[in-house]
């Protein structure tokens, strides 16, 4: 493709434009799929299908009374939702949705993934912190101490399929997996990353850090109008980052027969995850919070090695033609 | 994407911009229309309706600060191992040195690993991992007072005394 400045602002511009819209999207698509598997309707009079309940939202979001606390940290408070919406959208910079359509194709793209989803980490603690509210302090610490953990798997599960590929160029790790996709060798890992991923998104059935019926909201009780609008969104966006990551990882990104384009795969594979993670909050009763970080840290974390460690001797084994 | 104006970096610049366009974009859009009308009510710290006592910004359970530190004896281990795992199955390295290439990562993994865990298994033992600790002890109290007893209490009826009406004076 030949690189020009209009190609660059078209590139961003259109994968920023797609992301915020697909994030937006769904919000009407999660509410529609929750109330099918609940045998309801879901939201059905706005517009076709309830399509237009997205921009109902979005204009009662910024017709919204949306205040900061008079007792809150107040440039923290106003930073948080901002650190959130950026590091995920950062994170999207990475992903090759197609060949040719990836916003920068960075030879270390998994490094750059893991670092800004640990950034996510700061948006909850400093939201919940600013907020001085106790509710929001105590979501915050469990959010942050969570997605910490869980950082450290979602890093070890990934790397069972960087040593299969030799790079962490996710363009390379798709096209190695031409004749195999990930998801066979890497089992393990990938339900460690995606239970990770659900743990990072703070999305249930691990929303432990916003768990309504004990804490409100958790770390985001004091936010109203668009600041809580960009915290939603985020929150999509994040679902839709994690899905997309597995895809590229385990399930052949954009490979498939060719009677579709790729980008239509890479959709097709990403839409069905995003499914799951639906469908998750639909069946799955939240955990306790200390059960969590015993699954992690006592059942997660040894499996992980052993998984790499056995990766890594078939690698040799393969390789080195013992 | 490689040679043109501007580096990756570049490009992910022109991205974190345009994201934060959005965000001021939006914040401003609803300020520019929202509402603005704040009373005492609203101003409180919101605790289900009760008083707010105290501020929140206070000590916090220590149990987090050893999740952070054992977070960050993986993350770094994480660090070390991200080379490693791309550099170890490499063919030509294994070609170069007739095999050893491969077995000395290897085994130089398994070392590591295992140092690691035993950090592990030392938290573990230690009971850092357990997010509750003190197993709470149920007390055992020898009574000559028959267990049923408070049960009987509790079962009885007292019939209700008819109260003779006062005279209206």
């Amino acid at each position: 493709m030949e690189a020009s400045a209009p190609n660059y602002f078209l590139i961003v511009g259109g994968v920023l434009f797609v992301m915020m819209n697909v994030a937006a999207g769904l919000i009407w698509v999660e509410r529609r799929m929750l109330a099918l598997w609940q045998d309801r309707y879901g939201p059905n009079r706005a517009g076709p299908f309830g399509l237009f309940i997205v921009l109902a939202d979005t204009l009662k979001l910024l017709f919204k009374e949306d205040w900061i606390p008079p007792f809150a940290d107040k440039v923290v408070f106003v930073l948080a939702p901002a650190i959130v919406m950026v590091t995920v959208l950062l994170s999207f910079v990475i992903i090759p949705f197609a060949p040719g359509i990836v916003v920068a194709d960075l030879n270390i793209g998994i490094l750059f993934f893991l670092a800004m989803s640990s950034m996510g980490a700061y948006s909850i603690i400093l939201g919940g912190w600013a907020s001085n509210n106790k509710y929001a302090l105590l979501g915050a610490m469990r959010g942050a101490a969570q997605m910490i953990s869980y950082e450290v798997f979602m890093g070890l599960a990934l790397m069972g399929v960087v040593l299969l590929t030799g790079s962490f160029n996710l363009r390379d790790i798709v096209e190695a997996q031409r004749n195999m996709w990930f998801v066979v060798p890497q089992i393990i890992g990938f339900v460690i990353f995606f239970i990770a991923g659900v743990a990072e998104t703070h999305r249930l059935p691990f929303d432990i850090p916003e768990a309504e019926s004990e804490l409100i909201a958790g770390f985001h009780s004091e936010y109203s109008g668009m600041k809580f609008g960009i915290f939603f969104v985020g929150e999509y966006l994040g679902i839709t980052l994690i899905s997309c990551m597995v895809v590229a990882l385990y399930f052949g990104g954009w490979l498939g027969p060719a009677f579709l384009p790729p980008v239509v795969w890479f959709a097709l594979k990403t839409f069905v995850f995003i499914s799951i993670f639906i469908l998750l909050r639909a069946s799955l009763p939240r955990p306790r919070y200390d059960q969590l970080m015993e699954f992690g840290w006592k059942i997660l974390l040894p499996l992980t090695l052993v998984n790499l460690l056995v990766t890594a001797a078939i690698v040799l084994m393969q390789n080195g033609n013992y | 994407m490689a040679a043109g104006y501007l580096s990756d970096f570049g490009v992910i610049l022109l991205f974190l911009i345009g994201g934060a366009i959005f965000i001021v974009i939006g914040l401003f859009t609803a300020r520019l229309i929202r509402p603005h009308r704040p009373n005492a009510e609203k101003l409180a710290t919101y605790e289900c309706g009760e008083e707010a006592v105290g501020n929140s910004w206070v000590q916090f359970n220590p149990r987090f600060y050893v999740i952070a530190l054992i977070f960050i004896i993986f993350d770094v281990e994480l660090a070390f191992m991200f080379p490693w795992a791309v550099v170890f199955g490499r063919r030509d390295l294994i070609e170069a040195t007739d095999g050893l290439w491969g077995w000395f990562a290897l085994a130089e993994m398994f070392l590591f690993i295992a140092i690691l865990a035993l950090g592990l298994a030392y938290a573990w033992v230690k009971g850092h991992l357990d997010w509750i600790k003190p197993k709470p002890i149920i007390p055992t109290i020898h009574s000559p007072v028959p267990a049923d007893l408070y049960q009987r209490v509790n079962e009885r009826q007292y019939p209700i005394k008819k109260v003779e009406k006062p005279a209206e004076v």
